[in-house]
């Protein structure tokens, strides 16, 4: 049994803070973590791996500093970790994206056939969830997305059964291996590594693919050049016109100004005070 | 979505003056795909039809709905109403292995259709099925997919859409285009935009389309379908009263004033990032980026500084009313009300203020 | 875990990584343990790099070493209200390779540091907190950590583990730090473009500037202030004596204190449109020489802020750092080339070496500083007054002449301080000092 896991490092949006005093947020000096969904996905893997004696590789497309992101999965017990980097990514959208890491896994494949793929069900800095999808679809892979519990898995049948979130209600779905699937959060709780995980992992050696090792067979299909969306500006939220009509308790106690507030939204708002109404009475 | 939020432009690909290849004229026309399960459409759906006749009447172009399910499903009668929504026709793809959505056979379907008669825009909702069908179509035809947009338009210059998103993290908004590519695809999550008004008597027609997949093709089995207890659901995203709560309530404790206030306006509850990360609500609560949108006729936030990714998810309320120590906190600059206070305090004079306010009326009527 | 290693390093911030990269360019079998999640994530300095001491480690470290500007002018700045007195040193023959002083970014440059102790062969494990050491009697034998298995044997342990230290503390080598041997320093780094910042501060490419100021920007308390030049950016920061922070009667916050600083008429024009992008807090052992604690034993040495080596007169803390941490190493090296034991007579080997360095001979020469400060609340106030004043006397022409300033200033002195006053801080300076 080979499961891949595909993992992002990412900056640690938790971490961006508001300046204490003047409240503007602070994004420099953000540590990079590995994508916090993904270590769903890698924890699912190990149990897997743990259950039915496989080996786990993890892979990442990202610059050079992303191997401490496959170091720190090593550590979870990941058995080989591949960082496919070249500055031919750059600027990668997920079309893009999904094109270098279906290569990678293909390339992974010639070594040891896979037998499942895992994701995280999106990134915590683009979360847009295309890169698992596109993927399978590319490796011609069936595909699981959303799902919070691996019900079972038959190697010998080659068959894998899963619970998918879906709207309103969960779908029980099985396909054949080799597939993707995408893991939904909190769906289990990491492991703690141990120090002979953590010293094994301090001594590994990540494996370094550039576009070529990966087997990109059309470099016109990858970094900012494969990529059919383009960013075409970024901006801050407009103030609206008007700012709010505040009252501040520097001038009055809170009971004042919740009732002159109150008053002041009803008397401004008809329809609300209406139906508010109607909702007490119901 | 671009890994580097300002991506250098290639040549050729600045937005104004970009010329669209012969190739890719004859794209014409939005789509909306609509989502349905066990007898309703998502209303998610509707809110895209009521967005994409917005689209389409800039672009001069036919606005159609996409319908694709099993030979139960009362596909006829969600095209009328989305004939009643806004849109002029509606593709119905009918078919056993449509029963229940599946990745394979919805892909195969909806990509077959854009290819027999490209549209330029493709709209589908943000949820597990539509990120699930986007993110496999947009692969299979090579093209450009903008998620969870917040808002859409048309580029005049070049006819292009131009989908607005959060992005650093949900610190600031990046406008997205897919210039060389088509269809353009886009994910809205549900109540991000406004739901339409439905006009009884609009008629408009079908476009009968069929898929040639057999069961026996599809590899994935869809087993069983357990629906959620409904009695543990939580309906945030279409309250019309919500109260949230920040960091600024300081502890879990302080929850209980936001859900008083809550209880007496007969709304829910929600929370900002913070507040579900520090454990003091449910997950399910959280409204913003990466919790949900909410179009609520009040929304009252306390202790909450209001950043985009909270702000993108609930600036669509008739009413905001917020409550902040700090005068200038970002909240401020979107809400309609606001009190400059401790929370702690604010809140339960909010509650008595209600309550007054909305008993009086009730004594008058009993 | 079984695998043993011949020392254990706690802590990757500058003197750990010194004493790491040291040993194991040396051959012996390291394993560096660092409670962040990176090195240096937990590390906060005004960042400036002292050449001298990293130089005498790696010396060649000017090829790769993520460095911003190099000084070539030193301001030192005493401010009132709205006005400072200052000194300013600057010379060409700090344009001189190689240079003396440079400003850096913590995080990139220890991550650079510390990417080179790996290359040197040491093993470097973060997110995993060593929670107390093991004892054997009263020998140091390895240390415990917070993970499954998490008991490391070695034949050394180096405490680098930062002025929060605590393991030297459980292990009752020494007592809790007092803190009115600590300072809160809180700082900033606010983005200008590179221009700006040349055009400001009189410099050109790559070469910076360092203000240091005490005055009242500290409100009377013990403190500094400090505003250094990166490439792109600007430090700045305040930081004042723990113990006077909670004390204050004005309860003023340590950002708050920046933040007024930075209104300052003369700080302000040289901050205008900086965008700012980080900001941090971090303690800063201010007790001096005799604040230092016992720093080796058996099994055990201590080096860099968690033995208290900063030199506050001269805002000198990293090259300490680096250097009690390449001291201990040597120490631990020649121990093993000699076979001897790793016990504390062995290690008072280190001790010898450090006190014959600048390191203790530095402490040693202001011991009295710290105490004479705490006292003197004045230095911090009157004089910063006084001595503005004096200047904008002397320098106002107004038909008053010269002889009658030259009274006015000496009465105003005499008359805050006292003849008394005034002879007994000097004495107290010069004995600080001296």
């Amino acid at each position: 049994m080979h499961i891949v896991v595909c993992i992002k490092q990412v900056p640690d949006s938790a971490q961006i803070r508001v300046h204490p005093v003047t409240n503007t947020i602070m994004r420099q000096g953000v540590p990079a973590i590995v994508n916090p969904y993904d270590l769903f996905a890698l924890e699912e893997a190990l149990r897997l791996k743990d259950r039915h004696a496989g080996r786990v590789t993890v892979l990442c497309m990202g610059p050079p500093q992303a191997e401490e992101a496959l170091r720190k999965c090593v550590s979870y017990g990941a058995d080989d970790a591949i960082l496919v980097t070249d500055r031919a990514f750059a600027g990668a959208d997920t079309l893009a994206t999904s094109y270098a890491l279906a290569s990678a896994i293909r390339t992974v494949g010639t070594e040891q056939a896979v037998d499942l793929v895992f994701t995280g069900k999106q990134t915590i800095d683009g979360d847009t969830a295309q890169v698992g999808p596109g993927i399978a679809r590319r490796l011609g892979l069936q595909l699981l997305t959303y799902v919070n519990r691996i019900v079972e898995l038959d190697p010998v049948q080659r068959s894998i059964t899963v619970e998918r979130r879906a709207e309103g209600g969960v779908q029980v779905l099985r396909t054949a291996l080799p597939c993707l699937v995408t893991m939904l959060e909190n769906t289990n709780e990491m492991r703690f590594a141990d120090m002979d995980q953590m010293v094994r992992a301090a001594r590994f050696e990540v494996r370094k693919w550039n576009r070529e090792a990966a087997g990109i067979q059309d470099p016109a299909k990858i970094g900012l050049k494969g990529s059919p969306t383009v960013v075409s500006k970024v901006f801050g939220p407009a103030a609206r016109s008007q700012k709010s009509e505040t009252i501040s308790l520097d001038q009055s106690t809170a009971r004042d100004a919740a009732f002159t507030m109150v008053e002041r939204i009803f008397t401004r708002n008809p329809s609300l005070k209406h139906d508010l109404e109607e909702r007490m009475q119901a | 979505m671009s890994e580097t939020p300002i991506a250098r432009k290639p040549a050729g690909r600045a937005g104004r003056s970009f010329e669209l290849p012969e190739h890719l004229k004859v794209y014409r026309g939005v789509w909306v795909f609509i989502e349905h399960d066990r007898g309703t459409v998502n209303p998610v759906s509707w809110e895209l039809i009521g967005e994409g006749r917005k689209l389409a009447a800039t672009l001069g172009v036919p606005l159609a709905g996409v319908l694709m399910g099993g030979p139960q499903e009362p596909l006829e009668r969600f095209a009328s109403e989305a004939f009643g929504y806004g849109a002029d026709l509606c593709y119905v793809m009918r078919d056993a292995v449509l029963a229940g959505y599946r990745n394979e056979p919805f892909t195969q379907g909806l990509t077959h259709l854009v290819q027999q008669y490209k549209p330029e825009i493709v709209l589908l909702g943000a949820t597990t099925m539509g990120r699930d069908l986007a993110g496999s179509v947009a692969t299979t035809l090579q093209t450009g997919l903008t998620a969870d947009c917040t808002e859409l338009a048309i580029d005049a210059s070049n006819r292009a859409l131009a989908a607005t998103r959060p992005t650093f993290g949900g610190s600031l908004l990046c406008t997205i285009m897919t210039l060389a590519y088509r269809p353009q695809m886009a994910t809205v999550r549900p109540r991000v935009m406004s739901m339409p008004v439905r006009t009884i008597g609009r008629e408009g027609y079908i476009v009968e389309a069929s898929l040639d997949l057999p069961e026996h093709a599809i590899v994935t089995k869809l087993i069983d379908f357990i629906a959620d207890a409904s009695s543990n659901r939580i309906n945030l995203a279409y309250a019309d009263v919500i109260v949230s709560g920040g960091k600024g309530l300081k502890n879990a404790d302080n929850f209980r004033l936001v859900r008083e206030l809550a209880q007496v306006l007969g709304g829910e509850v929600g929370a900002s990032r913070p507040a579900v990360q520090a454990g003091w609500v449910e997950p399910e609560r959280q409204v913003g980026q990466t919790g949900k949108t909410v179009r609520p006729k009040l929304y009252i936030a306390a202790g909450i500084s209001g950043a985009v990714q909270h702000r993108v998810g609930m600036e669509g309320a008739d009413v905001i009313l917020a409550v902040n120590t700090d005068p200038n906190a970002p909240i401020f600059d979107f809400a309609h009300y606001g009190i400059v206070g401790n929370a702690i305090q604010v809140l339960p004079a909010l509650t008595e203020a209600f309550r007054r306010h909305l008993s009086a009326r009730q004594r008058q009527a009993a | 875990m079984k695998e043993r290693f011949d020392a254990i390093v706690v802590g990757a911030g500058p003197s750990g990584n010194a004493a790491a990269y040291t040993m194991a360019r040396a051959g012996l079998k390291v394993l560096q343990i660092e409670r962040g999640e990176s090195p240096g994530s937990k590390n906060v300095q005004g960042a400036i790099l002292y050449s001298d001491a990293l130089e005498r480690i790696i010396p060649d470290f000017r090829d790769d070493a993520p460095l911003e500007r190099h000084i070539i002018e030193q301001r030192m700045w005493v401010l009132d209200d709205r006005s400072f007195v200052g000194t300013h040193f600057r010379s060409d023959d700090y344009n001189k390779p190689p240079f003396n002083r440079y400003t850096i970014i913590r995080a990139q440059f220890d991550r650079w540091f510390s990417q080179k102790v790996r290359d040197a062969g040491a093993m470097l494990i973060c997110e995993t907190t060593v929670e107390h050491l093991l004892m054997d009697g009263g020998r140091v034998v390895g240390v415990h950590c917070d993970r499954l298995g998490g008991d490391v044997m070695a034949d050394v342990v180096v405490m680098a583990d930062g002025v929060n230290s605590t393991l030297a503390r459980k292990a009752g080598f020494h007592p809790e730090i007092p803190a009115q041997n600590v300072a809160l320093a809180v700082k900033e780094i606010l983005f200008l473009p590179e221009e700006t910042i040349q055009s400001r501060f009189n410099v050109g490419e790559e070469e910076g500037v360092v203000i240091e100021m005490i005055g009242k920007i500290t409100e009377g308390l013990v403190g500094t202030g400090f505003l250094y030049t990166n490439k792109d950016s600007l430090t700045i920061g305040v930081g004042c004596i723990l113990d006077d922070f909670k004390n204050n009667p004005q309860r003023t916050a340590p950002y708050a204190m920046l933040e007024r600083m930075k209104r300052h008429p003369s700080i302000a024009p040289l901050i205008e449109g900086g965008d700012m992008k980080e900001y941090c807090a971090h303690l800063i052992p201010e007790g001096g020489f005799f604040a230092v604690p016992r720093v080796h034993g058996d099994g055990w040495l201590i080096v860099g802020d968690s033995g208290g080596f900063v030199n506050a007169a001269h805002r000198e803390g990293s090259n300490l750092a680096m250097t009690t941490g390449r001291l201990a190493a040597e120490t631990i090296i020649e121990a093993r080339k000699e076979g001897w034991p790793m016990t504390a007579a062995t290690l008072k080997g280190y001790k010898d070496r450090i006190d014959d360095s600048f390191v203790m001979k530095d402490l040693h020469k202001y011991r009295h500083l710290p105490a004479v400060l705490e006292k003197s609340p004045q230095f911090f106030s009157t004089y910063p007054e006084l001595v503005n004043r004096a200047a904008q006397t002397m320098f106002t022409v107004d038909g008053g002449d010269k002889a009658s300033k030259e009274r006015e200033i000496r009465s105003s002195f005499r008359a805050s301080r006292s003849l008394m006053g005034l002879m007994t801080d000097a004495y107290r300076l010069w004995r600080a000092t001296r």
